[in-house]
């Protein structure tokens, strides 16, 4: 089975399909790639609010999730993480989205949405604990009201979907969020939650950030039509926008979450970004990707984008940068700390929380680990590969 | 007391517990105005309206996702899975989120679903709709997986399993739902036997049967029967798969020496395995033979015409009890 560049396939395309995951007419966009305001006549209105200073906030934002990721691949690199899910380029869509969220709202992510994390006011030390093997989560989802991250592909969309019931259910009026990729929705678990959000019109938003490519398989494999395009098949609204555009980001997750507020049920919101780095740091996008791809994009970066933006209008000073900078450098050294001074386990935290309740299949087999552990002097020896015999 | 079948005493317990806690809600295929395709949530939509007893689409991956979803925000979600055979697509959700979340959030979240799943066969129906799929789920760590062989314990260990804070799969056996029995209505399940312990239905001394869902009745004919040949039977109920009360069956096996056990699904890699294998650990100096396994075989269930050579019946379980007993049977003369 060979993948059809053109999109065009045998059978019947929508207009977009000959470049169905380009930047059609369709993309929402107000900051173009060289940092000029554009307006919009529907999503100005979302953004109308956004003050000089916010646009400040919001670059240093995401220049500090660009840093953490830049920290955490360096911790890979020196051996005190096993392995780590960068998010360079994706960062105006996590930004701008996880900006938008209340308090409230309830966030059921991915793997690599740490910048999401970092907005929903995360621990940073809490961030790297999963990567460095210490624990299968970093912090409690309910302190936060964000899920502890997915890892198997689109499962969380369904978690949110149910959320959402339970929202609907309560009479609230927050609003389950859901973030997964362009690989994602080929995903069973996808297409039902989508069905099942519609039938039960409840309040959630499926953000898709379409960053191209679900490790080394280009996103034209996943869908021969637009991402958002499969939306109107469920019967769900849909957004298509500039994922490097910070603002349009914001403003279409604002226009969902106002849906799902009044009672209009689900948006699909398909966030046209880019994967920069590799899937993980034990990826090689080099035996699959273009260099030149790398290249365009690289042009459309969203932090040079908002920063030219701010440039424009006079904001982007030495004290703002060096601001900015300063308070990345300070994030990143004490995620570098609270990770390399994070106590290891102990042996029997292995059994821990398996059930809440006494199980005696499970007590028995602690019982006797912790005998056998207490037979050697040194429980490390236990477990050493060589063996302490 | 109250004479009700097995369907109902289901039907009753759920009812009990839409009563107590409000956030308990059904999820499933067909459960509203139908009543479920066994009739088991029968009147409970009209009674607790469409928020809480809620038909789904047809897909159960969705069906236990969303579950998870509503457990994270505080509910008490009671899955059904319309037939054994229609689990799998909710395969993953299962077991590598409901029985997970606990241990990966570190105990900060709970999953306390039940998902309820008619089992078994017998009932003459077409592929997909006779299956034994418990030992996926006593594999998997985290979940609690329980069968109930009478309307009382199924009255009774349905509200134990909605209110346990484990995830629990509910094992009903299908070609029992139309079986009567006495069902005390105002027994407080907090107060009555936990669902973990298994039950010694039958005292006996010559061999211990183990049975679960709907070969205990099986069994307990069988012992009935034996008894008129001299053989004397302790009957155990299992009841709960995972964890498998051990220290019931291990303190009747030490009196026997004999052990048997019996299930409908099949034989290599099942339940009677592993309860054959920590018996043999925990009483090998007790048992005088080799424990014994009476299960289906390792085929996919079979056509309806052919299903009651693939069950356990009452003479295939006697003729385990002989070998176990080392009297004249069908394999005698076999080595090995």
């Amino acid at each position: 089975m060979s993948i059809d560049e053109t999109g065009q396939g045998g059978t019947a395309a929508p207009n977009s399909a000959r470049h169905p995951h380009g930047q059609g007419r369709d993309l929402v966009q107000l900051v173009t790639p060289s940092g000029e305001r554009v307006s919009h006549p529907e999503f100005d209105y979302w953004v109308r609010d956004i003050t000089d200073e916010q646009l400040c906030s919001l670059f240093e934002d995401m220049t500090v999730i660009r840093r953490i990721d830049v920290e955490a691949t360096a911790l890979q690199r020196q051996g005190e993480l096993a392995l780590w899910p960068p998010l360079l380029g994706q960062e105006a869509a996590q930004i701008g989205s996880g900006r938008a969220l209340r308090l409230d709202d309830f966030v059921f992510s991915s793997y690599r949405e740490n910048g999401v994390a970092y907005c929903r006011g995360v621990d940073l030390t809490d961030i790297v604990r999963v990567w460095r093997g210490n624990a299968s989560s970093g912090w409690d989802p309910y302190a936060i009201n964000m899920a502890t991250p997915q890892i198997i592909i689109g499962a969380q969309t369904l978690h949110a979907t149910g959320y959402a019931m339970g929202i609907q259910n309560d009479g609230a009026d927050s609003v389950a969020v859901t973030y997964f990729g362009d690989g994602a929705t080929s995903e069973g678990d996808v297409n039902e939650a989508m069905v099942f959000a519609a039938s039960f019109q409840v309040p959630v938003v499926f953000f898709c950030t379409n960053n191209h490519w679900a490790i080394s398989e280009p996103v034209r494999l996943q869908s021969h039509i637009q991402l958002a395009d499969r939306a109107a098949g469920f019967g769900i609204p849909s957004l298509r926008v500039d994922g490097n555009d910070v603002l349009a980001v914001m403003a279409a997750t604002r226009v969902a979450l106002d849906r799902a507020r009044r009672g209009g049920g689900p948006t699909f919101i398909e966030a046209v970004s880019y994967r920069m780095g590799p899937h993980t740091t034990a990826d090689d996008p080099t035996r699959y990707r273009d260099a030149n791809e790398l290249e365009d994009w690289a042009a459309k970066d969203p932090i040079s984008r908002i920063a030219a933006l701010l440039e424009r209008k006079g904001l982007l000073t030495d004290g703002l940068q060096q601001q900015v900078k300063d308070k990345a450098d300070a994030v990143a050294r004490g995620m570098r700390t609270g990770c390399t001074t994070m106590p290891d386990p102990e042996p029997l935290d292995v059994f821990k929380h398996v059930y809440s309740t006494p199980n005696s299949w499970l007590d028995r087999q602690q019982d006797h680990y912790a005998r056998y552990l207490a037979s050697f002097g040194d429980p490390a020896g236990a477990v050493s590969e060589e063996g302490a015999r | 007391m109250t004479q009700m079948t097995f369907a109902r005493a289901i039907n009753a317990g759920l009812r009990k517990s839409l009563e107590n806690d409000p956030k308990v809600v059904l999820l499933g295929e067909d459960i509203g105005a139908l009543g479920g395709v066994f009739r088991v949530t029968d009147g409970l939509q009209k009674d607790f309206g469409k928020h809480r007893v809620v038909d789904t689409p047809l897909a159960e991956s969705a069906i236990v996702g969303t579950a998870v979803g509503l457990a994270y925000r505080g509910y008490r979600p009671v899955v059904e899975i319309q037939f054994d055979g229609f689990i799998y697509p909710a395969f993953d959700q299962i077991v590598s989120q409901v029985a997970k979340l606990h241990y990966r959030t570190r105990g900060a979240v709970s999953m306390p679903i039940t998902i309820r799943v008619p089992f078994g066969g017998g009932i003459g129906s077409p592929e997909h709709h006779s299956e034994s799929p418990e030992a996926y789920f006593t594999h998997t760590s985290g979940l609690r997986v329980v069968t109930v062989a009478n309307p009382q314990d199924a009255f009774t260990v349905i509200q134990q399993a909605i209110s346990c804070n484990d995830p629990v799969l509910y094992f009903e056996p299908k070609r029992r739902y139309h079986d009567k029995g006495d069902v005390d209505d105002a027994l407080d399940p907090a107060t009555a036997v936990p669902m973990d312990q298994a039950r010694v239905l039958t005292h006996g001394t010559d061999v211990t049967l183990v049975a679960y869902g709907p070969l205990v009745k099986t069994a307990l004919d069988a012992a009935a029967a034996a008894s008129d040949e001299g053989i004397s039977i302790e009957v155990i109920d299992l009841r709960s798969l995972a964890p498998v009360d051990y220290d019931t069956v291990v303190a009747s096996v030490r009196r026997t020496g004999r052990l048997v056990i019996t299930h409908e699904a099949g034989q290599s890699g099942g339940l009677g395995a592993e309860v054959a294998a920590s018996i043999t650990e925990r009483c090998f100096y007790h048992l005088e033979a080799a424990p014994v396994r009476v299960t289906g075989f390792d085929i996919p269930y079979p056509y309806s015409k052919l299903e009651m050579h693939h069950l356990p019946g009452l003479d295939r379980i006697l003729d385990g009890v002989d070998r176990a007993l080392g009297r004249p049977n069908s394999l005698s003369g076999l080595e090995g």
